[in-house]
């Protein structure tokens, strides 16, 4: 405080004395850079240093990059289940939804659309908390499982919207020529319908499955330890929550780039057959 | 081989096919032609149930094919159908699409697939074509790889629906030739057309359509020089 009310008289006696004490002025000039200068470079050096001090603290001491790898696996591992559940669940209503004909199939396609309207209608993380207080009510229940289940099923309401809307994209041609080939109906949509239908809907598809990616940050609510929840347990032992949040959003970003990255390739390998 | 009795097709209120009566023998080359809308597309895509008639039934090799007991894939892999926008699988190379229904039905092995499409294949000359995707290929060679995929199955009938409607001019020819050389070979067939040249050279007996019904049916000769209804005389004038 000192040194700045200093600087402040300095300035004031240099623009009005500036003619007359040069030499002086000269000296006091190079010592008020110095004054100056040395609080800038400190400031920004201490800053700097808070910044990098306090993620060194969120990922450093005590193995807590231990705690986000942990979190990374949990995370990684209900988004590869709650996918391969989610297009399952897509595909088998989506085909329902697109090949009913008669009242049996009629009976299947409401609860379809029931199943569509509800998981649609309601947030992820009440569904979650629902189906893991409802339904998974043992003790030794697997987290994972759960949360895998839970967004799995979520997902596989969009997922069959998606997959619906590439079969309907295909020419009804298709089927035409399949069944009259001798195949059966499940047999041309597995061969014929659905290889076209999902280079289609892979855009789509892609869109989804990030989306899956980042709702699977809920599952803290059920007690999973997934990477949301291991970055907000590192921010409570070192008391400065940012950083690891910080940390968290940056590897969902990986995780979601390189799922893209994956996609765009399968596309391309999917597109051989539409080269003239 | 295939006999259709009274044969009806509503699609709601709309009335195609009004009680066809009509049997096909064996080696017979029958070729149906009429106005459009007079149904015969849909009297072809009914004869393998593409089309589920309304009404009245189809027989074919002994089998009452409209009953809901039958196993109607099985008997449609007996019969070949050619289509108006040929429909060969766009993500399966040509020789995938041939030889895709007989593996996945167990009629073939894999390597037996792979050698009688090869011999099909050569056949038309189109060896070299086994690996390429069907956009790579030109409107005719695509019916004839079409064609080739029916006869992959060894059907006892051909059906097909307008295969030259969607062709350039100059590729029309290439498929005729294909078709009228199945037809010297004895193949039963069943061709929904609009070329009068091919049905006065390859057919043994012309069907016309009009409304929904069978209107006339003659040989070749009698059909063109001495037509009797008068919707047929229309029909002839308008058109030759």
């Amino acid at each position: 405080m000192k040194s700045i009310l200093k600087v402040f008289i300095l300035t004031a006696s240099i623009s009005t004395q500036r003619y007359k004490t040069v030499t002086i002025k000269e000296i006091e000039w190079k010592s008020y850079v110095k004054i100056t200068g040395g609080i800038k470079l400190d400031k920004i050096s201490t800053w700097l240093m808070g910044i990098y001090q306090s993620y060194y603290d969120a990922l450093v001491p005590d193995k807590r990059y231990l705690a986000y790898i942990q979190g990374i696996k949990a995370t990684i591992l209900i988004s590869l289940l709650a996918i391969a559940l989610g297009v399952v669940i897509g595909i088998i209503v989506a085909v329902i939804k697109v090949s009913a004909n008669n009242s049996k199939a009629k009976f299947l396609v409401s609860i379809c659309n029931i199943y569509i309207t509800v998981i649609r209608g309601t947030p992820v993380m009440v569904q979650l908390l629902i189906i893991y207080n409802l339904i998974f009510t043992s003790r030794n229940t697997n987290e994972i499982v759960v949360g895998a289940v839970c967004f799995g099923i979520n997902s596989g309401a969009y997922v069959a919207e998606i997959i619906r809307a590439g079969i309907e994209s295909i020419d009804r041609g298709q089927m035409e020529a399949g069944r009259s080939l001798g195949l059966n109906h499940i047999q041309t949509m597995r061969l014929i319908i659905l290889p076209q239908a999902v280079r289609n809907i892979l855009p789509a598809l892609g869109n989804e499955l990030i989306v899956l990616i980042k709702e699977t940050s809920v599952a803290g609510y059920i007690a999973v330890t997934d990477l949301a929840k291991a970055a907000q347990y590192v921010g409570s032992r070192t008391w400065v929550i940012l950083p690891p949040l910080v940390i968290a959003a940056a590897c969902y970003l990986v995780m979601t780039i390189g799922l893209t990255k994956l996609l765009s390739i399968y596309e391309r390998r999917l597109a051989r057959g539409d080269r003239h | 081989m295939i006999v259709t009795k009274n044969l009806q097709k509503a699609f709601g209120p709309i009335k195609v096919l009004n009680g066809i009566d009509e049997t096909i023998q064996k080696g017979e080359k029958v070729v149906v032609i009429g106005p459009s809308g007079s149904g015969k597309s849909t009297f072809l895509r009914c004869l393998n149930l593409l089309e589920v008639p309304t009404g009245g039934e189809i027989w074919f090799e002994g089998n009452n094919i409209t009953d809901k007991k039958t196993d109607i894939n099985k008997l449609r892999s007996k019969m070949g159908m050619v289509f108006q926008q040929f429909n060969l699988f766009p993500h399966l190379s040509v020789l995938e699409n041939i030889t895709l229904a007989p593996v996945k039905l167990g009629l073939m092995t894999k390597d037996e697939a792979i050698q009688k499409a090869m011999e099909l294949l050569k056949r038309i000359g189109l060896t070299e074509k086994a690996n390429a995707y069907p956009n790579q290929l030109s409107g005719g060679q695509k019916q004839r790889i079409a064609i080739i995929r029916a006869l992959a199955m060894n059907p006892d009938v051909m059906l097909f629906d307008e295969p030259t409607s969607a062709l350039d001019p100059e590729m029309v020819g290439e498929v005729l030739d294909l078709m009228a050389q199945l037809a010297d070979e004895g193949m039963t067939m069943v061709v929904v057309t609009h070329e009068m040249r091919f049905a006065k050279k390859v057919a043994t007996r012309i069907l016309f359509m009009d409304e929904g019904k069978i209107v006339e049916q003659n040989t070749p000769d009698e059909f063109f020089n001495h037509p009797a209804h008068p919707r047929l005389q229309e029909f002839l004038s308008k058109i030759l």
